[in-house]
């Protein structure tokens, strides 16, 4: 293994498996002045990007009529959990189009088990 | 003196205290062995010679293999010198130790070669339009005046060979070093391709 592989898999955290279609919860820690406090944000996950330390997903949530998309690092320190909330049955590993469909449409079927 | 060789293994990333990512460079440096010490009094300058990166004893020529037998050291790749006093003393070795991070540093290496580019990729230059029936798209343009000067002036951007040449990249930090694995991590880009010879300077 090189130097760098080793380098990068000492910083991988445990995560729960979810992949782009499903629902999830980030807990995301911030820091205001000296202050830290956990904010949530909960969405589809649209994609999931690189690899290793590197990895990042997409999150995109529909916010009082306007769709939001926030990039996480996967192994970020400053995720506290991500809880997946639902699986979802989709077609594709990166789900982009869902930016163009509205309401109703912009919605991914749910994975019936 | 604050100087090692070493070689780039590449580019990562890392989450620092407060969850950053800090993106960085892997540099493989050292350890650099003393070959020989050069003073005012012999050589007309103070200067140290270091070695790094072992190699094969049949790959290097007889004088080089004399040289390094008379420092007692085994066969090195490359040989530099570095100007200025200090306490080393032949056969001594340097390692990362000699960084610490925070350190500000210089990196010295060959850039990667592009070979012969034109000057929209070499000079930045805008280029023309696409279409719309343009007959000018990646040419320079004009390259000067007239009967007065009748001449380009030196120095005037043109096509010609780009990279690989000798890049130092100033103002670097140092974010961690391994001194196990003989590692530094500067944060940044440094230049040359993956495996090539760099400098770190103090």
């Amino acid at each position: 293994m090189g130097v760098i592989e080793e380098f990068e898999r000492a910083q991988l955290r445990e995560i729960p498996v979810f992949k782009s279609g499903d629902t999830v919860r980030v807990h995301f820690k911030v820091i205001e002045g000296t202050r830290e406090r956990i904010q949530v944000f909960q969405g589809f996950c649209i994609s999931r990007s690189g690899q290793g330390a590197r990895e990042t997903f997409t999150v995109r949530k529909q916010s009082f009529g306007v769709g939001v998309e926030r990039t996480f690092p996967v192994h970020s320190p400053k995720i506290d959990k991500i809880e997946v909330i639902a699986i979802g049955d989709v077609a594709r590993a990166k789900l982009y189009y869902l930016r163009d469909k509205l309401g109703k449409k912009a919605r991914v079927k749910e994975k019936r088990i | 003196m604050k100087t090692l060789l070493g070689t780039k293994l590449g580019m990562t990333q890392y989450f620092d205290a407060d969850g950053t990512v800090v993106r960085c460079t892997v540099i493989q440096a050292g350890p650099c062995v003393v070959t020989q010490k050069k003073t005012v009094d012999t050589d007309g300058y103070a200067a140290t010679q270091i070695a790094f990166g072992d190699v094969k004893a049949k790959r290097l020529n007889k004088p080089l293999l004399g040289h390094l037998k008379k420092a007692g050291v085994t066969p090195k790749r490359h040989l530099m010198e570095v100007r200025g006093e200090d306490e080393l003393t032949v056969g001594q070795s340097v390692t990362v130790d000699i960084f610490a991070p925070g350190d500000k540093v210089k990196v010295t290496g060959v850039s990667k070669g592009k070979g012969f580019q034109g000057v929209m990729k070499r000079h930045g230059f805008a280029g023309g339009p696409a279409y719309h029936g343009a007959h000018f798209h990646r040419a320079p343009g004009s390259i000067g005046a007239s009967a007065d000067p009748s001449r380009v002036y030196p120095g005037t951007r043109l096509p010609g060979q780009m990279g690989n040449v000798q890049v130092t990249q100033t103002g670097l930090t140092v974010v961690q070093t391994d001194p196990d694995k003989n590692l530094v991590l500067v944060k940044g880009a440094i230049p040359g391709s993956k495996g090539s010879l760099v400098v770190i300077r103090g």
